[in-house]
């Protein structure tokens, strides 16, 4: 029928656009990643080999992918014990109240995070307002130096990835019945136990949500290392960029991407079993 | 006992914001200072924004990052409201895993998406620079107006589009008059969040920007890592102004699309 | 024969045995109607009997598997819905939420590129009949649900359909505006002179405004008649039950007189006028008699009667509704106006009523002389 090709045409550019610019470069890092490196410097051939993989076991970079994901999974729980309750406690809130709240967590959203993060930069540096207000208050005599270290990057990271957690629960707790909370309360379960059993259970979606949209950039997101560390953590990340750029090996940078993809997604399928959940919620 | 419970919860709420506001606020701040230095205050002063306003590099890179984000918004608009549009009337085999693989590009870490991109243009013999940055940025930007219209769709009683079948309408006719106007506060979101992401990208854009081509993150990226000009602090301030007056006119969209929706 | 409403109008539409399935369950068996110009035709039954489909069809949103739709005269076979002129109201209003009263209602006639005169006249017209004048720039969010549906009734009527159909369109007000509502559209339906095909679940609704009622069930027309017909005469048990709740009661005939015939079950005898059904002693017949022609009585009053032990006694809607167990577990409902009753639940009692009161359901191919 002549309907059924106008609807083909429609989904022409997109199948189009995919199939040439997401699935063609990941099949090509795919093979890639199996390619042999010219040990001249640039350029790789197309000689089968293990090695790219078998390279990763050296202990350096079995540490920087074990740095990453523990910088992760620091940054996924911070921000969840920082962006759950605020989520919550913002769907609490008066129409009003959420309507102004909503705003301002949307404009730093919006603006650049290299830019808030220079604001960070700012306030960390050793004659910077944290130290200033630290010394004054006697706390400490010397400025600390916090700038350029690993708490620094947490900061960064959990600054930049906790709009994403808040938004996620707040959109999830918003649209959940309370009755349910009351039935619980009703049926004898105290605060704390209702909140385990129904609240926490209901907004489980929400949660994973904010979780997988943490922890994925921040797999990722090596320009705030960059930025905020200095030197003194490589993350995976980094290294890719590395060694796409300066190091030209673009077979190891595509190992290093292809075992990326996998342990992401591994822990992303693990998090969902336990969970149980499967359909994700406030993504967009 | 709750009232005291509730207080509690606003004082969080304010003390997180508070921190969140914290580093923008230093930022608007040094950006009056009449200091090269951002470490205390030296008196007021517009010379970073006369600076700003004469350093040709950082207009050029502005100019860029707004061109980069309007055509890759208008391509993901154009392909990412044709596909959800599509999608929701056809029945092909291959349409979950299609549906999978267009939202990818969100779904993995930036940097997984920057290297492959750039591995794959450098394949096809791309010239580094606009182009390979507008089909990158492109292709994170479909996702976000594609699940967005796909939501809206979902949304929209079938029996609009029957109705005015019923009542003459062709289907050419029906698309214009019902599913598009329905369709178009998303379409716009989608476009706002889209525009918004690819003008943040910093970790793609370094993979597949040319020498020559330089976008606002990427130069502020590389001034961040070699020496800091409080120009960038008024940059900043610019920016966010822009924010909120667009955020603003986004929430009246918003407001709009709502009522409809009722 | 027994037509109470003589509508002599050339006919407007109709259907030939039709048929339609879906994913291998056939939802309509071969149905076929023929609506005079100006009727106001029901098509009632449970949610599932195929209703919906069946206006869907006429309207031209689904095409049928098998049969022909004729609407005027002409063979509709695969016209699309936008070229049929006949307009529907839909369940749920179907309203365009993007535009105003006014657009919603100049719709049609936009479409068929009338002046725009014309049209601000007829819209202006159209919402002095549907009672709405001055709404032309409220947006459909902005109204209740009554008002929403005169809005959906004048965007249909507008462009002078054939036929209007209608799914049911009161299901989503209550009760009082519902009532309000099927008076006025049936007033509109009498001014206007316009075919109704309406759909509804709710026999109080479909007897109250029809012409003629279909009822339907399972993809096929029951019984078609006019109301007082499908009332007083349901051809089969499911309609007896379907309109007014009748009791269904089975026995062997036992005894055939002039106007009545007598079933004997196991609860006892059972009078029934014959009509024109040609009946034999020892024929297994099934029965229905409503409960508000239903007596009860400790001892028979007349020869024919049943027996069974009171069960429950409720007050529903201003009549004492009662039922009775027979001894083979059938419950017979019996309702009484008033609420004084002072028979206790678990007493035996009596139950009869009169020959002319009951009728025999499900004959088919029982009559004496077809008609």
């Amino acid at each position: 029928m002549k309907k059924k090709t106008k609807w083909w045409l429609c989904l022409a550019p997109m199948y189009i656009f995919t199939l040439l610019f997401i699935l063609g470069p990941i099949i090509y890092m795919f093979v890639v990643s199996f390619a042999t490196n010219n040990s001249s410097g640039y350029g790789f051939t197309w000689t089968f080999t293990l090695e790219n993989f078998a390279r990763m076991l050296d202990p350096v970079y079995v540490d920087c992918f074990v740095q990453s994901f523990k910088l992760a999974f620091s940054t996924t729980i911070l921000v969840i014990l920082i962006g759950y309750p605020f989520g919550y406690f913002m769907a609490k809130l008066s129409a009003k109240g959420k309507k102004i709240m909503m705003f301002l967590i949307m404009v730093p959203f919006w603006t650049s995070s290299l830019l808030r993060l220079y604001g960070w930069i700012i306030i960390l540096q050793a004659k910077g307002l944290f130290n200033t207000i630290l010394m004054k208050i006697g706390i400490i005599d010397e400025p600390l130096k916090i700038l350029y270290s690993y708490p620094a990057v947490l900061i960064g990271m959990v600054y930049a990835l906790l709009p994403f957690m808040i938004l996620a629960v707040y959109s999830s707790v918003e649209k959940m019945d309370w009755a349910l909370v009351e039935a619980a309360r009703d049926l004898g379960a105290s605060p704390f136990r209702a909140f385990l059993t129904v609240t926490l259970k209901m907004t489980l979606p929400g949660l994973l949500s904010g979780v997988i949209l943490t922890f994925i950039p921040s797999m990722g997101l090596f320009f705030i290392a960059d930025i905020l560390g200095g030197n003194t953590i490589v993350l995976v990340g980094s290294l890719i960029q590395d060694q796409m750029n300066r190091g030209s090996n673009w077979p190891f940078a595509a190992a290093l991407a292809v075992i990326l993809t996998i342990l992401t997604s591994i822990m992303i399928f693990l998090y969902r079993k336990i969970t149980h959940v499967k359909d994700l919620e406030g993504i967009v | 006992m709750r009232k005291k419970k509730f207080q509690l919860s606003k004082i969080y709420l304010a003390v997180i914001m508070l921190l969140t506001y914290l580093p923008l606020a230093m930022v608007v701040i040094f950006s009056f200072n009449d200091s090269k230095l951002t470490v205390s205050w030296k008196g007021f002063t517009w010379r970073w924004y006369e600076e700003l306003l004469a350093d040709s590099a950082i207009k050029e890179a502005l100019f860029n990052s707004i061109i980069l984000g309007v055509i890759s918004c208008a391509a993901a608009a154009v392909i990412g409201t044709l596909g959800a549009i599509g999608m929701a009337r056809v029945n092909y085999k291959t349409k979950g895993m299609m549906e999978y693989l267009s939202t990818i590009p969100i779904m993995v870490p930036e940097i997984i998406l920057g290297m492959v991109f750039m591995a794959f243009f450098s394949l096809l013999g791309l010239p580094f620079g606009m182009t390979t940055l507008v089909i990158a940025h492109t292709a994170f930007c479909i996702p976000y107006v594609f699940m967005m219209v796909k939501a809206r769709l979902v949304g929209i009683d079938k029996s609009l589009e029957e109705a005015a079948r019923d009542l003459g309408a062709s289907p050419v006719r029906i698309f214009w008059d019902i599913t598009l106007p329905l369709i178009m506060p998303a379409v716009a979101s989608g476009c706002l969040l889209a525009f918004a992401m690819s003008f943040d990208d910093v970790v793609i854009s370094i993979f597949v920007t040319g020498p020559r081509t330089s976008t606002l993150p990427i130069k502020v990226y590389t001034q961040l890592k070699t020496g800091v000009t409080p120009e960038i602090n008024a940059l900043c301030t610019v920016i966010l102004v822009v924010v909120v007056l667009v955020l603003l006119i986004s929430s009246l969209f918003r407001r709009k699309s709502k009522v409809e929706t009722k | 024969m027994k037509e109470m409403m003589k509508n002599t109008n050339p006919v407007i539409l109709e259907l030939k045995n039709i048929t339609k399935s879906f994913d291998n369950t056939q939802v309509l068996k071969g149905i076929s109607l023929s609506v005079r110009a100006g009727e106001f035709i029901t098509l009632l039954g449970s949610s599932g009997c195929g209703k919906t489909t069946t206006l869907r069809i006429i309207a031209g949103l689904e095409l049928p598997d098998s049969g022909e739709v004729v609407i005027d005269g002409e063979s509709m076979g695969q016209k699309a819905p936008e070229k049929r002129n006949v307009n529907t109201v839909f369940q749920n209003y179907a309203l365009f939420p993007h535009m105003n009263v006014f657009d919603n209602i100049a719709y049609g006639l936009k479409i068929k590129h009338v002046s725009k005169n014309e049209i601000k006249e007829r819209v202006t017209n159209m919402l002095s009949l549907v009672q709405l004048e001055g709404f032309e720039k409220r947006m459909p969010s902005e109204m209740s649900g009554g008002q929403k549906q005169r809005v959906a009734i004048a965007r249909a009527l507008i462009n002078n359909p054939k036929v209007l159909l209608l799914d049911e369109p009161l299901g989503a007000l209550d009760l009082q505006l519902r009532r309000q509502m099927q008076h006025e559209l049936k007033k509109l339906q009498k001014k206007l002179g316009i075919t109704f095909i309406y759909i509804t679940h709710d026999q109080e609704e479909a007897i109250n405004m029809s012409d003629k009622i279909v009822v339907m069930r399972d993809g096929i027309f029951e019984q078609a008649g006019s109301p007082s017909e499908i009332y007083d005469y349901p051809k089969t048990s499911f309609v007896a039950q379907f309109v007014g709740s009748a009791n269904i009661l089975k026995g062997y005939v036992t005894e055939v007189g002039d106007t009545y015939a007598v079933l004997t079950g196991e609860y006892g005898t059972m009078a029934c006028k014959k009509e024109d059904y040609n009946i034999q002693e020892g024929m297994e017949l099934v029965m229905a008699v409503r409960s508000e022609n239903i007596s009860i009585w400790r001892e028979p009053k007349s020869p024919y009667y049943i027996q069974g032990i009171i069960s429950e006694k409720s007050f529903v809607g201003g009549m004492l509704r009662i039922v009775v167990t027979l001894n083979d577990g059938t419950q017979v409902v019996v309702s009484r106006q008033g609420i004084n009753f002072d028979y206790e639940n678990g007493e035996r009692v009596c139950l009869e009523w009169e020959p002319e009161k009951a009728v025999f359901v499900d004959m088919e191919g029982q009559h004496e002389k077809e008609d």
